[in-house]
């Protein structure tokens, strides 16, 4: 047995996935990876046991599967200290437009299935009394925009649903800490134009979900340009900002 | 197809660029005219695919490390930063480590780097144990010392053109610190110098700087520097025994005008340079490693300075015989022009352990040049020198060399093909660099 605190990373095998798993395990964690497949999940978790010599092991996670979830969280060896959904879809928003399967697909992955595992988790940290459950949202979510609205609603009800599960549960001990990255250069945003000065890596991310979860900080946008970014973008009139094409 | 180059950042050539995310993707992904890519430190188009550039820095897995022998398993794209950073602290380094330490693993064994200990312990090459390698006839092979030993003495040095290397196995070195004990000897001459390298042959890692601006009887005046891994007994009370590497701090943000090097920045450069370290000179000290072996890597981008054109580095290695000859002159051609680099590079090799591994016994010399007026007439006459001493010129640094120089630097040329054409018949791996120097197969 150790005493050493653990976090359950769904959505391991994203490049963010991996960047936090790393920063967590550095800082001493035994981690947990979930993901859909499994076997892929299997180098990460050595990869973590190599480097820092502590536990990790990997477990089967479909966020499209919401009758697995109970199953899912009941059949966890502990419950962790820390849970991080970094689950998400960007999609192709001209497909969603006319596609009905591949809009829900979009909404479902970004904010049925986040939310409603968190939700879980947080029944479960608040009567533990103790827990830190990490929602990776959007700067997406912020406002809608022509060019990606399917996947920002959802990301805007997965921030709505973390507020106010925050709201809820901190007086339980439970701290809720929401992330909104904005541009990160990963396999998701691979061929995309990202804007340089705007733009982080993986592994920068991961360090901040670490220092937001030891400082218990509510809502991070990783790097501080975005802030003010996203505070001009949704204080823009609509009148003005429908005629936006962005 | 994407325009792609090397951190000279000349030739600018179209490439496809594709990033696998598994050794099954790396499989799909090679083609006719495939080449692996690291992190893209090799100066000239070596990292650059015939048609199709494999880009492997997703691969940063470590599969295993055993901290009782030092011995780690790994994949291909690992940053030699992320292991000096993750296994560091735990006591281990790279047994050889070059001027950056922002290359990957795959990179430091297809150019089977040298670091500042090579006159004494080899290159990166020689602590690999094995190497997981895909042909580019299709096969995913494992060779080593003992097994497909061929393979392994063509791949170590080989520039990526025996396969795509997925993964290594290799031995770390074990330290008590990360410092190093440094002296630095001024060499008011090249004689000086090259008297200072030979006396440093039994330190552990030793490099010359030479201020090329320099003329006449100060021609060669250098500050020499030697180095020892710090034991913990040897640090001041309080250090810690593992420094941290800093991000790199200062970005180059923009090419500057090549205006801004000319032979009188350099020269007040290189005057200010010698003086501070010269005022240095003597007693031993404790310096971190970052600073020691990566002087370069505290600013990003820096190969920006060089300007839009970008710039060559022109690296031989000229057998020790004759060397003080050959080497002056060099130097005086160099210090004539007036627009070389600010430092030059000086060091002491041993023998190389592949086929086409660049060292060989002698002294190396690393000169940068910004791309402008006539420098590529004036680095084939320093090539002819070169050839005529029995020296060669570093692949991994090279964009413009000659075939002719090539083969007369690298007679184990023919070898190396018969290997490669037994790994991979229809020739499908190829770079710019092969097509450039020795292919035999048309574009
Ligand atoms: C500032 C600076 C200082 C340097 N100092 C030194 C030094 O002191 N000593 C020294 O020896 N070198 C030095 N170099 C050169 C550098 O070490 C080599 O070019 C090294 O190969 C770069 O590694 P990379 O990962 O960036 O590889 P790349 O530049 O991407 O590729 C270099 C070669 O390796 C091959 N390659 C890369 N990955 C793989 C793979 N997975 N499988 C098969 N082939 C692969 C490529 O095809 C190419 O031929 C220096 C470079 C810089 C920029």
């Amino acid at each position: 047995m150790t005493s050493r605190k653990s976090v359950l990373v769904l959505g391991g095998s994203s490049d963010i996935g991996r960047a936090a798993a790393r920063a967590f395990a550095k800082a001493g964690y035994d981690v947990a990876l979930a993901g859909r497949d499994v076997a892929a999940l299997e180098p990460d978790a050595a990869d973590l046991r190599a480097r820092y010599n502590i536990e990790a092991s990997t477990r089967t996670f479909d966020v499209l599967d919401t009758a697995s979830f109970d199953g899912f969280v009941a059949g966890l060896p502990a419950l962790p200290d820390v849970v991080i959904s970094i689950v998400g879809l960007l999609g192709v928003q001209q497909d969603a437009e006319s596609d009905l399967a591949h809009a829900t697909t979009i909404m479902r992955s970004n904010y049925e299935g986040p939310a409603l595992i968190l939700g879980l988790f947080a029944e479960k940290f608040l009567a533990r009394g103790s827990g830190t459950i990490v929602g990776v949202s959007s700067v997406a979510g912020d406002r809608g925009r022509a060019s990606n609205y399917v996947y920002g609603s959802a990301k805007a009800g997965f921030s709505a649903f973390l507020s106010g599960l925050r709201a809820r549960t901190s007086r339980g001990g439970v701290h809720v800490v929401t992330v909104k990255p904005g541009f990160v250069r990963t396999r998701m945003t691979e061929g995309l134009k990202l804007i340089g000065p705007l733009t982080v890596e993986a592994p920068v991310v991961g360090d901040a979900i670490l220092n937001a979860v030891e400082k218990k900080i509510d809502v991070i946008y990783v790097s501080g340009k975005w802030r003010l970014v996203m505070f001009i973008i949704k204080t823009l009139p609509e009148a003005l900002f429908k005629k936006l094409k962005f | 197809m994407t325009s792609v180059s090397g951190w000279g950042r000349f030739p600018v050539v179209d490439s496809e660029v594709l990033r696998p995310r598994s050794f099954g993707a790396v499989d799909a992904a090679v083609v006719a005219g495939s080449v692996a890519r690291g992190n893209g430190r090799a100066y000239g188009d070596a990292a650059i695919g015939a048609a199709r550039t494999i880009a492997m820095t997703g691969f940063d897995r470590i599969r295993s490390f055993d901290p009782a022998t030092g011995r780690i398993r790994l994949e291909a794209g690992v940053l030699l930063s992320d292991l000096i950073d993750t296994f560091g602290p735990q006591g281990f380094l790279p047994f050889v480590v070059p001027g950056t330490r922002f290359v990957s693993v795959g990179g430091a064994i297809a150019a089977d780097v040298h670091g500042k200990n090579h006159h004494g312990e080899g290159g990166f090459g020689r602590y690999v144990d094995s190497i997981l390698l895909r042909t580019g006839a299709g096969e995913t092979i494992e060779v080593s010392r003992e097994q497909n030993s061929d393979a392994f003495f063509a791949t170590v040095g080989g520039m990526g053109l025996t396969g795509v290397i997925l993964d290594a196995a290799m031995r770390l070195r074990r330290v008590e610190t990360g410092w190093i004990r440094e002296r630095v000897v001024s060499a008011s001459d090249l004689d000086a110098a090259m008297r200072a390298l030979e006396a440093g042959n039994s330190a552990t890692y030793s490099v010359a700087w030479i201020d090329c601006a320099a003329r006449g009887r100060d021609l060669g005046r250098s500050l020499i520097y030697l180095g020892e891994h710090a034991r913990a007994d040897e640090l001041a009370e309080r250090a810690d025994r593992f420094p941290v590497g800093k991000k790199p701090g200062l970005t180059v943000p923009v090419d500057l005008p090549s205006m801004t090097l000319n032979r009188y920045s350099i020269r007040a450069f290189n005057e200010l340079y010698y003086r501070m370290g010269a005022r240095r000179a003597g007693a031993d000290h404790v310096v971190s490693l970052y600073p020691y072996f990566f002087p370069l890597d505290s600013i990003n981008e820096w190969n920006r300075i060089y300007g839009r054109r970008g710039f060559l580095q022109h690296q031989c290695v000229i057998p020790e015989a004759g060397a003080r000859e050959v080497l002056g002159e060099i130097l005086e051609r160099v210090a004539k022009r007036g627009d070389a680099s600010f430092l030059a590079v000086l060091k002491k090799l041993g023998y190389g352990d592949g086929l086409l591994s660049f060292p060989q016994p002698g002294y190396t010399l690393a000169l940068d040049f910004p791309v402008k007026g006539d420098i590529l007439n004036f680095l084939e006459e320093i090539d002819r020198i070169v050839v005529a001493a029995g020296g060669r010129l570093y692949l991994a640094k090279d964009a413009r060399q000659s075939r002719a120089t090539f083969e007369a630097g690298y007679p184990a040329l023919s070898r190396f093909k018969a290997i490669r054409r037994s790994l991979d018949p229809a020739c499908n791996i190829r770079s710019k660099l092969s097509q450039r120097l020795f292919d035999e197969v048309k574009p």
